[in-house]
């Protein structure tokens, strides 16, 4: 099971500047996952691109990326890696507007699915309008898309290690915002006593909170901008 | 993978649920939030040996911080006031991360103005705030002056049990924070808001502003307006010198009898004379009118 801290991992920029060419790969996949969903949003949100533009330009940008090296050049002194990413992806929609009046389209990711569809349905359920606010937004989409992936994996342990009631309570409890359920309603529920109910949720929100900094730890620009990170989004001081 | 979507409503769930404190290692499992202050929030929680609820309030403060004091003070002055009226400490510890907490009774109940929302009863009312004069006057014979006491400090319990909760600034003699203004504006003594050193007058203060409160201010009755006022003289010299001084006066009223802080005028007088003697006026009315009755009718016949 995933631990309270993760372990020690570099950072995403020290990886991608890895001569090892598998590293490399894998560590730009991470950094796609993790980044792919918010940087679509912005593109559909901010710079009220159509679907299929948004998609071929958040295609075009990642490739890009990878084959150029440029994300490599990230300053930690300047801002935070999420920022200088926001800003690549303003320049390279803007550069590519001028280029030819609409975004064109890049070579194909094959590092992680591009799950579009998906995120147009999310687009679509957010019911997204034009932010007051580029960086708000954009860290906003990115703490989802996070959270979103430690559900996912949190989910996946627990049933991996025969403990699907566990998540299924945390499903019921904080993942269905309709339901205000109690803790003694889902004891009766489940056939479970309330400390049990109390301790099984427990586990899933400290697994939930592991994940999360594992893929936070491997998002961040730099070991201070992870500490920065966790503290604001989890108030934990991690040395 | 397939990432879980999310709604906005669910990632604020999240994120608070990933604020919480880890307990790993300590006999707390976290249920849910109860409250956040300046100092610290408060966590509905189970201890896992006893299997029972209790309320632990965890620092915001890093170790050795202003703010950590603050709350192991707080700890210290609960565990030397046991008093019905006051909550107990259970355990105080420290979690992995360093940050301080404390472990006490969970109340189930509500504050004061939830509770008032279903009680138009006066001497309900009054009731209440004798018994919270009661355990600020407890505090005050171990030397302890609350200095927040306010409507939101207050909390009724399930059984009817009155507590004084929130002692996060309260000092003993001795200690203080002379130069910070701690407090809560409209509750708050004079003395207080201006910095100065204060003692259990400022409670006093405290109590008459919460009085006013309970007794909706200008429409109070002008006895308990007079209790008030004297509870929230400028000069603390000028206040009830204790909390039981104070929590008398009022009782006094509640029974019908003159107050200290209120000088009556006859028709005053007569009207409490005629409310506090109702039944036995009526009494001796309806019994002279049956006999003026009968000595008409028999003097009629005869």
């Amino acid at each position: 099971m995933a631990s309270a801290f993760p372990p020690t991992r570099h950072s995403v920029i020290e990886r991608l500047r890895k001569d090892d060419a598998a590293e490399r790969s894998a560590a730009f996949g991470d950094l796609v996952e993790g980044y792919w969903q918010p940087v679509y949003k912005h593109l559909r949100a901010t710079w009220r691109m159509t679907p299929e533009d948004a998609q071929d330009l958040t295609q075009a940008f990642f490739s890009d990326a990878f084959q150029k090296a440029w994300l490599e050049k990230y300053e930690p002194g300047k801002a935070r890696f999420r920022t200088f990413v926001r800003v690549c992806v303003d320049r390279f929609a803007m550069n590519s507007r001028q280029a030819s009046g609409r975004a064109k389209r890049g070579g194909d990711i094959r590092l992680v699915s591009l799950d579009f569809d998906r995120a147009e349905q999310e687009v679509r359920a957010l019911a997204l309008s034009a932010p007051a606010d580029a960086e708000d937004f954009f860290r906003h989409e990115f703490v989802r898309s996070l959270f979103g992936r430690a559900v996912t994996e949190a989910r996946a342990e627990m049933e991996r290690t025969g403990r699907l009631v566990h998540f299924r309570l945390f499903e019921r409890y904080d993942l269905d915002p309709d339901d205000h359920t109690s803790y003694a309603a889902l004891a009766a529920e489940f056939g479970l006593t309330e400390s049990q109910v109390t301790n099984y949720l427990s586990l899933v929100r400290r697994t939930f909170r592991a994940h999360a900094l594992i893929a936070l730890r491997g998002l961040c620009g730099t070991d201070d901008e992870y500490r920065r990170e966790a503290r604001e989004l989890f108030g934990l001081e991690i040395e | 993978m397939t990432v879980t979507f999310l709604s906005d409503d669910v990632m604020s769930r999240l994120q608070a649920v990933a604020t919480w404190p880890n307990f790993d290692g300590l006999r707390y499992t976290i249920i849910d939030e109860i409250g956040r202050g300046g100092m610290g929030a408060v966590y509905r929680g189970l201890d896992d040996v006893l299997g029972r609820e209790v309320a632990i309030k965890v620092s915001n403060g890093v170790p050795g911080a202003e703010l950590e004091r603050r709350l192991n003070d707080e700890a210290r002055i609960l565990a030397t006031l046991e008093h019905p009226g006051i909550v107990p400490v259970h355990d105080v510890g420290r979690l992995a991360d360093g940050r301080l907490f404390y472990v006490m009774k969970r109340v189930r109940g509500a504050t004061l103005p939830e509770h008032l929302a279903g009680v138009t009863s006066l001497s309900e009312k009054l009731g209440i705030f004798e018994r919270v004069c009661d355990a600020v006057n407890f505090a005050h014979a171990h030397g302890v002056v609350h200095r927040d006491l306010k409507p939101d400090n207050i909390m009724i319990g399930e059984f009817g049990e009155v507590l004084v909760m929130d002692w996060g600034i309260a000092q003993t003699a001795g200690s203080g924070d002379r130069d910070i203004v701690l407090g809560t504006r409209g509750f708050m003594a004079p003395e207080q808001e201006r910095a100065e050193s204060t003692d259990a007058r400022a409670d006093v203060y405290s109590l008459g502003a919460v009085l006013s409160w309970l007794c909706g201010g200008s429409g109070a009755p002008r006895p308990l307006g007079a209790i008030s006022a004297r509870a929230m003289a400028a000069e603390p010299s000028s206040r009830y010198s204790t909390a039981l001084a104070l929590s008398s006066d009022v009782a006094r009223f509640r029974a019908g009898h003159a107050v200290d802080a209120h000088r009556e005028s006859l028709l005053e007088r007569t009207g409490r004379f005629a409310r506090t003697y109702r039944t036995a006026i009526i009494l001796v009315a309806a019994y002279l009118v049956m006999r003026i009755l009968a000595a008409y009718f028999s003097g009629a016949r005869s």
